[in-house]
């Protein structure tokens, strides 16, 4: 693994890992490897990688479909993420849902549902929990610009506002819900606005710009762990594949893309490692290495493990099931 | 002993089970310094402050969907639905949220979560205060819904509902809050979910209910028993799972079976009873499963369309005599 206290070449690699991720799933996709949806963050990584970084065990974070990076950088296993997507019995949800429906609370990531923004109000309970038991611990909450839309949006950042909650709300503006662009989901340019009704502070960011994410990032996660309540931040970004790997995303502009792609997060800050001096050829060539490494292994991990057994889907409904002598 | 209402059965098992967990708290419209609409939660805030009674705003979403979060990071949250009509604002977090929590995380979750709140018709309530909401959730796998008739099930149920790892329902009958009273006993009572009750032991009837119909099937059992039939009343007290093993027992015991509650007919519990009996029981039976349920209609508000649409004891005597006579 890269080493630790490098931050700028750990950053560097989390967010390489990330691409290299799902940039294996989409061709295993391809190769009816992995079946069901596939929902690509790819052109988003700075936001997940930015946001996450630093964030200790016990710290909640509520990702989205899109977010593969989150489970990366909060140290969930990549085996095992792997193996969800595989639908095998060792995945996260050991076959009982695709991609990431499936968390893993020994590492604070919880498991969303496809109910967008519904994971919005968990994350504000998660926080109710921190401050009523003087934790300092912070929980994240990543939704869309589409999902702004609906009502557990305003409902939990109405009930963060009130009680000044320890919980940041991540939007990720990637400019269309599925088909459909932001001018006809929203009247006004910036989501971040909508904070100032619910009495915090919102702020907007490049979601391309790793520093600029992670300079919000950190005001945002200090001010909640010092009991200064909540914020949202609103990542300006871009996906550059489809809703999924299903949808050609016909409905923009390859013009928009290509300009999009100029402004690539990972580009971006390989010229930051540059202007630091850094080998930056030797550097890829060696993060590239370690990411194929560790994909080829999850990919071997979640190929040699078995799917569950049809009978196993009665498994996991209850944690007290009823027993009947 | 005590005499206490069903209403204070509630209450004192949610003060008892904040007294004993710190962990347990509650959350809801106006169940603070107000006491909730109907006194359930009266005298909880001046006991244990804001921060374990917190009135919410009127976000029922917000309500269902935070007390997830707090449930999975160790708390036990107690959420109130001021009427149980209004779950229908927080049906996605219970159904979506809620019910598959444990399930897509493998196994490795748990949602001690319980929603409780008044339901039910026989106040003049109207289309919005009056509804019986339980065969919404009964068929959704993960979650568990508990209906008590008596104070005593409405204490030992509630208690065992927050010691409990899965999300439960907990439907109180609104109707009952202040019309039944009961001796209860000074020590502790938890009532295990999943198990129906006996509430009637008889030889020639089942009638099979749960909330405020089973008083009705009793008070039936009363007037047949006078006649010289007798009636078996089996209260489920949990709908889900249901206690087929119980079902089972008093069908064998009677052979004739009757399901009487306040839900709608078509696919109200009794539906799925129905659908039981037929399928493990058809050779126990001397006659028709029959079912006395409120018309497939809404709650309408007006004295005599309420009577219309309602079960009664009535009701319940004319196809109790029908079945008899098969």
């Amino acid at each position: 693994m890269t080493d630790k206290k490098d931050r700028d070449a750990e950053l560097y690699f989390l967010m390489k890992l990330s691409r290299a991720f799902e940039e294996r799933v989409a061709a295993l996709h391809k190769q009816n490897k992995i079946i069901g949806g596939v929902y690509s963050g790819i052109g988003q990584e700075a936001v997940v990688v930015g946001m996450c970084y630093g964030l200790l065990r016990e710290d909640f974070i509520a990702p989205l479909h899109r977010d593969l990076g989150c489970f990366l950088v909060k140290g969930v296993d990549p085996r095992l993420l792997m193996a969800q997507l595989m639908g095998r019995k060792t995945g996260l949800s050991k076959g009982k849902d695709s991609f990431l429906h499936g968390g893993d609370l020994e590492h604070g990531v919880f498991g969303a549902t496809s109910m967008l923004a519904s994971t919005l109000p968990v994350a504000v309970g998660a926080a109710l929990k921190f401050k009523m038991k003087r934790e300092a611990s912070v929980a994240i909450a990543f939704f869309g610009e589409g999902a702004g839309s609906r009502g557990p949006f305003h409902e939990a950042l109405n009930f963060a506002g009130i009680h000044k909650l320890p919980v940041v709300f991540v939007c990720e503006n990637n400019r269309y819900a599925y088909s459909t662009p932001q001018e006809l989901q929203i009247p006004i340019d910036d989501v971040a606005d909508r904070a100032a009704g619910y009495g915090f502070k919102g702020v907007v960011c490049s979601g391309n710009d790793l520093h600029a994410v992670l300079e919000q990032a950190q005001k945002a996660v200090r001010r909640a762990r010092e009991g200064g309540g909540s914020t949202l931040i609103e990542c300006k970004t871009y996906r550059y594949h489809g809703h999924s790997e299903h949808d050609m995303a016909t409905y923009r502009t390859a013009d928009e893309l290509i300009e999009w792609e100029s402004r690539d997060p990972i580009l971006r800050w390989e010229i930051y490692l540059e202007k630091r001096g850094r080998d930056i050829d030797a550097l890829r060539a060696a993060i590239e290495a370690e990411c194929r490494e560790i994909l080829d292994e999850a990919v071997r991990f979640a190929e040699d493990s078995p799917l569950p057994e049809g009978k196993e889907a009665m498994e996991d409904l209850y944690a007290m099931p009823i027993e009947r002598k | 002993m005590a005499v206490v209402t069903y209403l204070k059965a509630i209450g004192d098992g949610l003060r008892e089970e904040m007294e004993r967990d710190e962990n347990v708290f509650l959350l809801g419209e106006d169940i603070g310094v107000l006491g909730g609409a109907f006194k359930v939660t009266d005298g909880l805030f001046s006991r244990f402050g804001p921060e374990r009674v917190i009135d919410t705003p009127i976000s029922e979403e917000l309500i269902v969907g935070a007390a997830v979060g707090a449930a999975v990071m160790g708390m036990r949250p107690v959420a109130e639905m001021q009427f149980m009509d209004f779950i229908s604002c927080g049906f996605d977090q219970i159904v979506n949220m809620a019910a598959t929590l444990r399930y897509r995380h493998g196994g490795e979750a748990r949602c001690p979560l319980v929603i409780r709140g008044p339901s039910g018709a026989y106040v003049h309530g109207g289309l919005f205060h009056s509804q019986n909401t339980e065969s919404w959730f009964a068929g959704v796998p993960g979650l568990k819904v508990v209906y008590p008739a008596t104070a005593r099930d409405a204490k030992g149920l509630l208690k065992a509902a927050i010691r409990d790892d899965d999300p439960v329902i907990f439907y109180e009958h609104k109707f009952l809050y202040r019309r039944i009273k009961e001796d209860l006993p000074d020590e502790e009572i938890v009532t295990p979910i999943g198990f129906a009750r006996v509430a009637r032991e008889g030889t020639d009837l089942s009638m099979i209910s749960y909330g405020a119909t089973v008083w009705m099937c009793l008070e039936a059992a009363e007037i047949l028993a006078k006649e010289g039939v007798s009636a078996e009343v089996l209260d489920l007290r949990t709908l889900a799972p249901l206690d087929r093993p119980a079902i089972r027992a008093t069908v064998g015991r009677t052979n004739k079976c009757l399901i009487v509650h306040e839900d709608h007919r078509t696919l109200g519990i009794g539906a799925e009873v129905a659908a039981f009996v037929a399928e493990e029981c058809f050779d126990q039976l001397d006659g028709p499963v029959l079912r006395v349920c409120s018309e497939d209609t809404h709650y309408a508000f007006s004295p005599t369309l309420e009577d219309f649409i309602l079960p009664s004891t009535e009701k319940i005597l004319t196809k109790a005599r029908a079945l008899l006579a098969w």
